[in-house]
């Protein structure tokens, strides 16, 4: 409630000094388009309204557009965080800043994050000023099978983060999804059979009379309804091979449903099935411990080898504890290096965590690449993106230049030198 | 094995011959006639009853030449040469020359690759947190009482953790201290181990290395013992707990010396250990106000803090720890989990490495610690871009000898200097790369992981029969 009633002083506050996006041309860069192609030397990127008007080699800048020389530097699309908590939490272990889960709702299938979203949250600054620029948000947290409903947003500085609210369904159908419908997979699997079932009797029959015998509130089986009929893809966390099988198996009885799966730590094992189903996965690159019982066989070829398999990976699934996602794509690069591991080449690599996210998210056309017509979200960085040691120098958002600035950062300067000085480090900002 | 248990029995030895020395001729010998035998077992008791049975599997002379060397103490050789016999570096040198190398050496050519030595982890739950990380295997954290000094983490660790063999190939960790968890203030005994399988803990515990003891400050131990409605509910009292057995501990040192002490305790025991100088503290302890308060109770109590672990805000006061000759043992950029690790920042270790104090990377993880060159790299291009800039061969430091020292094994390990352990990784790419890995890993000169060799690496007794048993993970 207090939030409620906060954003819109802080929209009020923030929409007066908002920058507008301003056509402009970055030269002289190593661009990376961000759709698997190589980085192209001494190239150009063309912004003009906010979107991408050309980027690559032979570019000319139409007159009188500002020119950015990026004097050689890596100029990547903006990264796309695919299935994470950022913008619902600003410290994990502090309950009320924390909105992942809800345990206690009477609802489920019918929450909202995008409400809950806070686009001033500090997770999202410093994911912002590690390169991000669109993240799905989901519920990850959750009471039940479902955990609602997530959203895509921007990382950007203004009050309007979402770009597209209730974008998919969030569903737990591994060793959570057994624990959260009463203790087994069995009770999953009837529990989410039951489910789609209530949400397909509503979906023919809106207005109608409901049986007397259903499990679902009204809202959670409407919320379903999209799901049923294929309006709104089901994000699955699975892990186990045969839990992945059992996800896939749902299109028989549910032919409409868009499937979308997450985790996949033994896809590997399954990468024909999910190569053959043409779902998307957004899997979790670096497991390769027995964390679980439905993780026996992870690897850190996971990716690799469901990628050569034909599988339409890329990764996602990431807290926003740990900001760097770039290191997770470099480390596939890594594992194509070594003997006998599969990873993935560098501009795979890359798309990765761009265009493929944006493409599992069903918008690749909107943005997560440097191709014509997506959003002006760009990055220069001062090297290799892929590598650890390197960093953000600029950032833009549907062409409007981002602040880098945060909490941390703020720290940063108040204590390059930790004595005082004349006065408190309290009066140092 | 035996160097281990001579020289923590000599080290004692030393210490009683102090003591008597210290008294007059005649008052010894009468209080040898009177000393009865419970006195004697409360202070002549055995420090060492769980000995390490570890020993260097057999390796042949090796010599890696024309490779990019990061020694460990901050030196870069290019074009070095590593020599590895008997199990120890016999040399790491600039010039073939340099090197008395036998004919039967196996020779590795280097070229584009870089030696460090063993990556060392100062604070892994491996073992005691084991995967899978079923209720089970929760072996760490001893949470009946807000100190318990008493319990020893190598009675929780389970060799067959298949996260041993994780750290070993995809991170070049060739030791590691394992730690208790810490929702106590004082949550028991550390154990350091080789990063060896071993069909028992003995058979992979270090030898020679000190013991640690586990210590935490802030939100745990005030939260896990608030929430039984016991004290420390509140970071004073976590502080007034501390400070209440550090008292009885010295009262109980004070009586063994004495010859008045009659009975065992393995509580005061430990925390004896460490005012005696003989048991490192490690120190978790994430806001700088907090460790500035651990030094003063440390001085209080007459213990040195070895180091402090998270110290997620120790770019606040790098000059104190530079003063205490403490390290501090963080993450590059962990961040925001917890209100007290609200104020970490990426730059921690670049600012602590301008202030001049002793700066480590640590997991506190069992995936992260398969990467803490990565981690490394992380803060040092943080560091850079806050104008810092910290060459390579010191950035190695972090995670080798700095490591090393900070848990009392850097005369054994954590460098190239001619005569430490043969712990060596030859990575295929320079180590602060993310595209690099550790293409060999040799311990004690045992060559222990070849990427090149898919027999040579460890699978856990849990892997066997497994789906991905002895897969590239």
């Amino acid at each position: 409630m207090i939030r409620r009633s906060a954003l819109p002083l802080m929209a009020a506050l923030l929409g007066a000094t908002a920058a507008q996006a301003q056509d402009m041309a970055i030269t002289n860069a190593r661009v990376v388009i961000g759709d698997g192609s190589a980085p192209i030397d001494g190239g150009t990127v063309i912004i003009r309204a906010g979107k991408v008007a050309a980027a690559g080699a032979g570019v000319a800048v139409p007159p009188g557009v500002p020119v950015i020389d990026a004097g050689g530097k890596w100029v990547t699309p903006g990264l796309v965080v695919a299935v994470t908590d950022l913008g619902l939490v600003d410290v994990g272990a502090v309950d009320a800043s924390n909105d992942v889960g809800a345990e206690k709702s009477p609802f489920n299938a019918a929450l909202d994050v995008a409400p809950a979203i806070n686009p001033h949250a500090q997770p999202i600054a410093i994911a912002r000023a590690n390169g991000v620029t669109r993240a799905a948000v989901a519920p990850l947290g959750t009471g039940a099978i479902f955990g609602g409903q997530g959203a895509i947003i921007d990382l950007g500085s203004d009050p309007r983060a979402v770009t597209l609210p209730r974008a998919f369904q969030y569903a737990e159908l591994g060793e959570d999804g057994a624990r959260l419908a009463g203790g087994s997979r069995a009770a999953t699997y009837a529990v989410l059979r039951n489910a789609l079932a209530e949400a397909r009797e509503i979906a023919l029959a809106p207005a109608g009379a409901r049986r007397n015998d259903v499990l679902l509130t009204r809202r959670d089986a409407a919320a379903l309804v999209p799901v049923v009929t294929g309006k709104q893809p089901l994000y699955a966390h699975v892990e186990r091979a045969a839990d992945i099988r059992m996800a896939l198996s749902l299109k028989g009885e549910f032919p409409a449903l868009k499937l979308v799966i997450v985790g996949a730590s033994e896809g590997w094992l399954a990468a024909s099935d999910l190569a053959a189903a043409g779902v998307s996965v957004l899997a979790t690159p670096l497991n390769d411990l027995p964390a679980r019982f439905e993780q026996l066989a992870s690897t850190q070829s996971n990716v690799g080898r469901m990628a050569a398999a034909g599988v339409k990976v890329s990764l996602g699934f990431f807290n926003s504890m740990s900001p760097t996602i770039t290191q997770f794509a470099g480390n596939l690069v890594a594992l194509g290096r070594l003997p006998r591991a599969a990873g993935l080449t560098w501009d795979k690599a890359f798309a990765a965590i761009s265009s493929g996210p944006a493409d599992a998210l069903g918008m690749a056309d909107r943005f997560g690449s440097l191709r014509a017509g997506r959003a002006g979200d760009v990055v220069i960085w001062d090297g290799d993106p892929l590598e650890a040691r390197s960093g953000v120098v600029r950032l833009f958002i549907d062409g409007i230049e981002q602040p880098l600035q945060n909490h941390q950062s703020r720290l940063r300067d108040r204590y390059l030198t930790p004595q005082e000085g004349s006065l408190p480090k309290a009066y140092d900002w | 094995m035996m160097g281990s248990a001579r020289h923590v029995r000599l080290g004692m030895m030393a210490a009683c011959a102090v003591a008597l020395a210290a008294a007059p001729a005649g008052a010894r010998d009468k209080k040898d006639k009177d000393e009865s035998a419970a006195v004697k077992a409360a202070r002549d008791f055995d420090k060492n009853p769980f000995p390490s049975t570890y020993r260097r599997y057999p390796g042949r002379t090796t010599l890696i030449t024309g490779a990019t060397v990061f020694d460990g103490t901050g030196k870069r050789i290019d074009q070095g040469a590593v020599l590895l016999r008997d199990g120890k570096i016999a040399a790491a040198a600039g010039a073939l020359a340099d090197l008395d190398v036998p004919a039967d050496a196996v020779r590795i050519d280097g070229t584009g690759k870089f030696v460090t030595p063993g990556v060392i982890d100062v604070h892994s739950h491996l073992g005691v947190y084991a995967s899978p990380g079923v209720d089970a295997h929760s072996d760490g954290n001893e949470m009946t009482s807000p100190t318990t000094p008493q319990v020893w983490a190598e009675h929780s660790v389970w060799p067959q953790d298949p996260g041993f063999s994780r750290a070993l190939v995809n991170g070049g960790v060739t030791s590691l201290q394992i730690l208790p968890g810490s929702g106590n203030l004082i949550g028991g005994r550390s154990v350091t181990l080789k990063n060896v399988y071993a069909r028992t803990v003995q058979g992979m515990k270090f030898p020679g290395a000190p013991y640690g003891m586990k210590m935490a400050c802030g939100e745990n131990p005030k939260r896990v013992y608030g929430e039984k409605g016991q004290i420390p509910s509140t970071r004073m009292g976590n502080f007034a707990v501390d400070r209440a057995i550090w008292i009885k501990a010295r009262e109980y040192r004070a009586k063994r010396a004495a010859g008045k002490l009659e009975e065992r305790d393995l509580a005061m025991e430990t925390l004896a250990g460490v005012l005696d100088g003989e048991i490192l503290v490690q120190n978790h302890c994430y806001r700088a106000d907090e460790m500035a308060q651990v030094l003063d109770m440390a001085k209080e109590a007459g213990y040195k803090v070895s180091a402090f672990h998270h110290a997620v805000e120790s770019y606040k006061i790098g000059d104190l720890l530079k003063a205490a000759d403490v390290c501090s043992a963080i993450w590059a950029d962990w961040w925001g989990f917890k209100m007290e690790s609200y104020d970490a920042v990426p730059e921690n270790a670049g600012i602590l490495y301008k202030a001049g104090a002793c700066v480590v990377i640590h997991s506190d993880d069992e995936n992260g610690i398969q990467r803490l060159n990565q981690e490394a790299a992380k803060a040092q291009g943080s560091a850079r871009r806050a104008g810092i800039a910290i060459p390579d061969e010191e950035v190695v430091r972090w995670f080798t000898l700095n490591a090393a020292k900070a848990i009392g094994v850097d005369k054994l390990t954590g460098s190239l200097e001619a005569g430490k352990m043969g712990d060596v990784v030859l990575w295929n790419g320079n180590p602060l790369s993310t595209y690099s890995r550790p293409e060999k890993v040799w311990v004690d000169g045992a060559l222990l992981y070849d990427a090149n060799d898919p027999k040579r690496r460890p699978v856990s007794d849990f892997e066997l029969g497994q789906p991905g048993e002895g897969d590239v993970k």
